[in-house]
């Protein structure tokens, strides 16, 4: 049995990178810094030295010139891997991804397809200044042709980016970035990954059901942990693949439980746990003892980093909603 | 014609700048460039850059012991941005990077508000309408857009050409080598020559963004660029605050006079990190900052200084007690900096506070209470 041990997300990011990139010449990987500095998270860490500079390409200072340049490229049969440094830095090139990267399959008449994957770090928690802790996956979630996935371990990392290089459509690949550097993991090359457009349950309970993606998963298992000691079941899914969303095992557990919080660092209005939301109450409006809640940031812009842990949903507000849910 | 192998040539690089004041600190002449001003106007020079020097190094070291989540040094670009700073008359508009720690010096910034942006205490609350230096920005290029736009409104006020030195305004964008490839960045000089605007681009070309060398982000001088746009680029000795000072004034004489743009392009070396996240020696070679050293902007005026005996020990020796005292300002300023209330961050989000945040921020003061 082959296994990676105890690496980082960051690490395991690298690894995937470096496996999709020997299993296929066509990958390239595009971004400000990513050559000999190997990114500022240092994800693409050696892979300028093994590669060379035809596929790792430190690019100019340009996001809407790398997204554009990589839709180029995957017309000519190329698969590439954008990094977008941090989050805030996306909106350069938001035309790019979201008018033309989105829509070129449909616009081609299917003619064309668009393999890109554009990674973004994402999420707060690390003390950074202001543009470097956004969560901008609805603002990609709301595009149709557009798959946007979170990873939120090292595990999901190593196998997601491979993953998602594979798919022939554009994937937005988000990483959150305070896991970066964070628990490490084991990851066994021999078990067959499930499918990247998959939701996976990290913890079962009876009766509550906390949906979480990225930065929020390590939150809400910590909250289980806690409900847990004080004698609560609570249950835990990974969302991972938040456009096309995989909700089976959310609607499952909220028909089991009747309880369900959502939980993101994204402001919560018009984000992502609205749309859960929306489509658990549809499908199971009766089984519901409580409506669904979400926790997430306020609707103001992402605080000075000294005080961002209140306004990022912490263990608390989310046991919290959990006892708001049951109180009903 | 040019062929495409002059192109890809190294690029020209000190022979084309304007020096008024050699790394061994000898006044040397420019033909179209003077520094204009007095010997007590060159120690003021040395003195801004003597202290902004200090600033960056308390700032740097309180970084370092935790009490700034990140510092941008500006370690030699002193000349660049004191040279800059101060060619500004008061009623002129800067709109900074994240870098210009001189320029806010210049502006009257008081440094504690730097060290409050960069400790995650607010997001940099200098009043922009009294300083007349707007926010710092993060965003690679926005602020050269924003410049272009605030220089048209001087320009449709009538505030250029009018020969009153106290109303004739100029606006300077300021941008780094990097910025240049950006979208925003192009489309500004291409406003700014299209509707003429009163505006200078100041690139301080410190030779790397983060890790990319100026070479990836342009294969022909900097300042060349701007003849493709349709107006004027000098390339000036960065770490000359003498040359600095010249070419800037004239720039922004020439935009307050009514004639347009500028490119300026500041030739100097970050001798620093990007920041203090950054690990420089992944990416470039101790050699080259060795050299760079040799050109020191700090040394260069003060062997002038000496050398003319334009002051005594007495001049150094307060210099260095006021760089002390800025030093125990900023120290002690910092770590009494207090946390911003969290509630309050509810409040400035819109003009009209909005009911649904008026909702929020009640429900979060809430939860605070029955945390307390
Ligand atoms: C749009 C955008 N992309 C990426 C970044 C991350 N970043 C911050 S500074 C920097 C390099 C800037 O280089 P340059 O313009 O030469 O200015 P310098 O910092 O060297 O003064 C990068 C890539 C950013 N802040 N904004």
């Amino acid at each position: 049995m082959t296994t990676l041990t105890s690496i980082t997300l960051a690490k395991a990011l690298n690894a995937g990178l470096r496996k999709a990139m020997e299993d296929d010449p066509k990958v390239v990987l595009l971004g400000e810094d990513i050559g000999a500095l190997g990114g500022v998270f240092r994800v693409t860490d050696g892979l300028l030295k093994d590669f060379g500079e035809g596929r790792v390409i430190d690019t100019p200072l340009a996001e809407s010139g790398i997204v554009g340049t990589a839709i180029g490229l995957a017309m000519r049969g190329y698969r590439p891997v954008v990094e977008i440094q941090f989050d805030g830095f996306v909106y350069p090139a938001y035309d790019q991804i979201v008018c033309q990267l989105a829509k070129l399959h449909y616009r081609s008449g299917g003619r064309w397809s668009l393999p890109v994957v554009i990674r973004i770090p994402f999420g707060g928690g690390i003390g950074a200044v202001e543009h470097h802790s956004e969560s901008p996956e609805a603002q990609f979630a709301h595009t149709p042709g557009l798959n946007v996935v979170a990873c939120s371990n090292p595990v999901d990392g190593y196998w997601m980016i491979q993953q998602a290089i594979a798919s022939d459509d554009p994937v937005i690949f988000l990483e959150p970035k305070r896991q970066y550097h964070a628990a490490k993991a084991d990851i066994s090359l021999d078990e067959s990954p499930q499918s990247l457009w998959a939701s996976r349950v990290v913890r079962e309970g009876s009766e509550a059901t906390l949906v979480a993606y990225g930065p929020t998963v390590a939150t809400c298992v910590a909250a289980a942990e806690e409900a847990e000691r004080q004698g609560r079941s609570v249950g835990v899914i990974d969302l991972r693949t938040l456009s096309p969303l995989d909700l089976d095992p959310v609607l499952a557990a909220a028909r089991a439980t009747g309880h369900v919080v959502v939980v993101h660092e994204a402001h919560v209005n018009l984000g992502m746990g609205s749309e859960v939301a929306a489509r658990v109450m549809q499908e199971c409006f009766h089984s519901l003892e409580a409506p669904v809640l979400r926790v997430g940031g306020y609707d103001t812009p992402y605080p000075p980093s000294r005080v961002e842990e209140s306004w990022l949903p912490d263990v608390d507000r989310v046991l919290e909603a959990i006892d708001r849910s049951w109180s009903w | 014609m040019t062929s495409l192998d002059d192109y890809l040539a190294p690029m020209p690089s000190e022979a084309e700048m304007v020096q008024l004041l050699t790394p061994e600190g000898e006044r040397v002449s420019h033909p179209d460039y003077t520094f204009a001003g007095t010997d007590n106007q060159i120690l003021g020079l040395y003195r801004d850059m003597h202290l902004v020097r200090r600033l960056d190094r308390e700032a740097t070291a309180l970084q370092r012991h935790g009490e700034l989540g990140l510092w941008p040094p500006l370690l030699g670009q002193e000349a660049a941005q004191i040279g800059a700073g101060r060619a500004l008359r008061t009623q002129d508009f800067v709109f900074p990077t994240y870098r210009e720690h001189g320029v806010a010096w210049c502006r009257g910034v008081d440094p504690l508000k730097l060290l409050a942006l960069y400790r995650g205490v607010d997001q940099g609350t200098w009043d922009p309408t009294t300083t007349r230096l707007a926010p710092y920005t993060i965003v690679i290029g926005a602020q050269t857009l924003h410049a272009v736009g605030y220089a048209l409104g001087v320009l449709h006020d009538g505030a250029v050409g009018t020969g009153d030195s106290n109303r004739d305004t100029a606006v300077v964008a300021h941008l780094g080598d990097g910025a240049t490839s950006q979208g925003d960045v192009n489309e500004a000089f291409v406003f700014a020559a299209s509707f003429q605007t009163p505006v200078v681009f100041f690139c301080q070309n410190n030779h790397f963004a983060i890790s990319e060398p100026t070479e990836r982000q342009s294969r022909i001088p900097l300042y060349h660029r701007a003849e493709g746009f349709g107006f004027p680029g000098v390339r000036v000795d960065g770490n000359d605050v003498l040359a600095v000072h010249a070419v800037m004034s004239a720039a922004l004489q020439r935009a307050r006079e009514g004639g347009g743009p500028t490119f300026v392009e500041a030739y100097t070396y970050r001798m620093g990190a990007h920041t203090t996240s950054d690990d420089a020696t992944r990416y470039r070679l101790s050699e080259d900052v060795e050299h760079w050293k040799l050109k020191d902007p700090l040394a260069r005026v003060e062997a002038y200084v000496r050398r003319r005996g334009l002051a005594g020990e007495e001049f150094f020796e307060s210099l260095a007690a006021e760089a002390d005292a800025l030093g125990v300002k900023m120290r002690e300023g910092c770590k009494a900096l207090p946390d911003p209330d969290p509630a309050a961050l509810f409040d400035r989000v819109f003009v009209e506070q909005t009911d649904e945040l008026a909702a929020q921020q009640a429900a979060f003061l809430q939860r605070a209470g029955a945390a307390r």
